[in-house]
């Protein structure tokens, strides 16, 4: 499957079909601090991605000053 | 994953909920928490006209979004701060919001309207860029509601800002400030009323409703806010949330109803302490605000790009004629000329 990552943007191929909560697993990245997003819709946790999905993983983590 | 109200495909977990939701029961959750944080905190009343800080980034998009869903008559406000790409496409997400709604923002860019920038009061200042970026948000927006007879401004803090926040406070006992941190901040001579719709949502989750919504916000993190503390402690609590489930609720709303009020005999006093500036007439502490000192220190100056001033921290970065990357401190070279500098 495709996987977009950003901050910094960039892209990684990886074998399906994967749980969505190992492939963050195996990403090293905090379930708490992303989302998982395929076409216009969020993939749940114990989603299977397939091998020839195209997923983003989207960071939601925002540092801003008001 | 079934959601927990229809047994419909879920499309979203929440764990300190212990809850899945499909995306018509997720949006309706978030309408909600909205709705029962305006209503137990007296955020918002019928028929008052509500005034939104606007990013263009998912919290500030999604609570306008949710004001207008719950009915309020809500307006935004953006201001352009001149931090490179990032502004210009924050600002394309909020103009294109309203456009798309047929919505009212205002609109206010620090370069054309006071002839400075964040990277450019950085450099001269010595700060870091989220400190006058903060200062002239705070500022500009806390005047264009009071001239524009706004009853309210709304604000997209969530959970998570407000919990990092709290952190921060109380790793360093800043007491003052914990005594301000509440979902509502009260009218007072020089301030409109400020209130916190978010504070019963977590990022992912106004992430997540931005998605559901198809509503298209800025997405790359500010490059200016790279490495500050404020994200650090979010990803330590997020750290600790991962392991334990409804752990930065629990801080913040616990803090809300245990410890916040043995901080107000503070505010109160530094209340007490303001007096209009001499200039343009906002709540101060000293003869001229924090703001109309930071124009006049830094309005006028040559702009400094965004790529040399380094991100989270103060100072500058510039290129040592070797090629590596130098940083300049206090005395630097880097301050532009003062010459040829307009004044207000």
């Amino acid at each position: 499957m495709r996987v977009l990552l950003r901050n910094p943007r960039r892209e990684l191929e990886i074998d399906g079909p994967l749980s969505v909560t190992k492939l963050l697993r195996r990403l090293d990245l905090n379930r708490e601090s992303v989302l998982v997003v395929r076409g216009d819709t969020l993939v749940p946790g114990d989603a299977v991605l397939a091998d020839d999905d195209v997923i983003e993983i989207r960071p939601v983590i925002s540092g801003g000053a008001l | 994953m079934k959601c927990t109200v229809c047994r419909g495909p879920a499309v979203i977990d929440l764990r300190r909920h212990n809850a899945n939701f499909c995306p018509d029961h997720f949006l309706k959750f978030c309408r909600d928490q909205v709705a029962r944080a305006i209503d137990e905190h007296h955020m918002i009343e019928p028929g008052e006209r509500v005034l939104v800080a606007v990013s263009g980034g998912k919290d500030s998009l999604a609570l306008w979004d949710l004001l207008l869903e719950l009915g309020y008559d809500a307006e935004g406000m953006t201001i352009g701060l001149g931090i490179g790409d990032y502004s210009a496409a924050s600002t394309e997400a909020a103009v294109g919001f309203a456009e798309r709604r047929g919505l009212e923002l205002r609109l206010i860019d620090l370069r054309d309207d006071f002839d400075y920038d964040v990277p450019t009061a950085s450099a001269v200042t010595r700060r870091v860029p989220c400190s006058s970026c903060g200062l002239s948000k705070r500022h500009l927006i806390d005047t264009a509601a009071l001239d524009g007879g706004y009853d309210v401004v709304a604000t997209g803090h969530n959970l998570d800002d407000e919990t990092a926040v709290l952190l921060g406070n109380v790793l360093h006992w800043h007491t003052e400030y914990l005594g301000r941190q509440q979902p509502v901040l009260g009218e007072r001579t020089g301030f409109p009323r400020k209130v916190k719709p978010l504070v019963r949502l977590a990022e992912r989750e106004t992430a997540a409703y931005c998605v559901l919504r198809g509503i298209d916000y800025i997405v790359d993190e500010c490059p200016m806010a790279e490495g500050n503390r404020h994200l650090r402690y979010k990803e330590a609590l997020n750290a600790i949330e991962a392991d334990s489930p409804g752990a930065k609720q629990a801080f913040y709303f616990g803090f809300l109803a245990r410890a916040a009020d043995r901080f107000s005999p503070e505010v109160d006093a530094a209340q007490q302490a303001l007096r209009p500036c001499a200039r343009c007439g906002s709540p101060t502490t000293g003869e001229v605000c924090a703001f109309c000192r930071l124009v006049d220190q830094v309005a006028g100056e040559d702009p400094v790009p965004v790529e040399l001033v380094r991100p989270g921290r103060a100072g500058v970065l510039s290129e040592r004629p070797g090629g590596r990357e130098s940083e300049r401190g206090s005395s630097g070279p880097l301050r532009s000329s003062k010459s040829g500098k307009r004044r207000r």
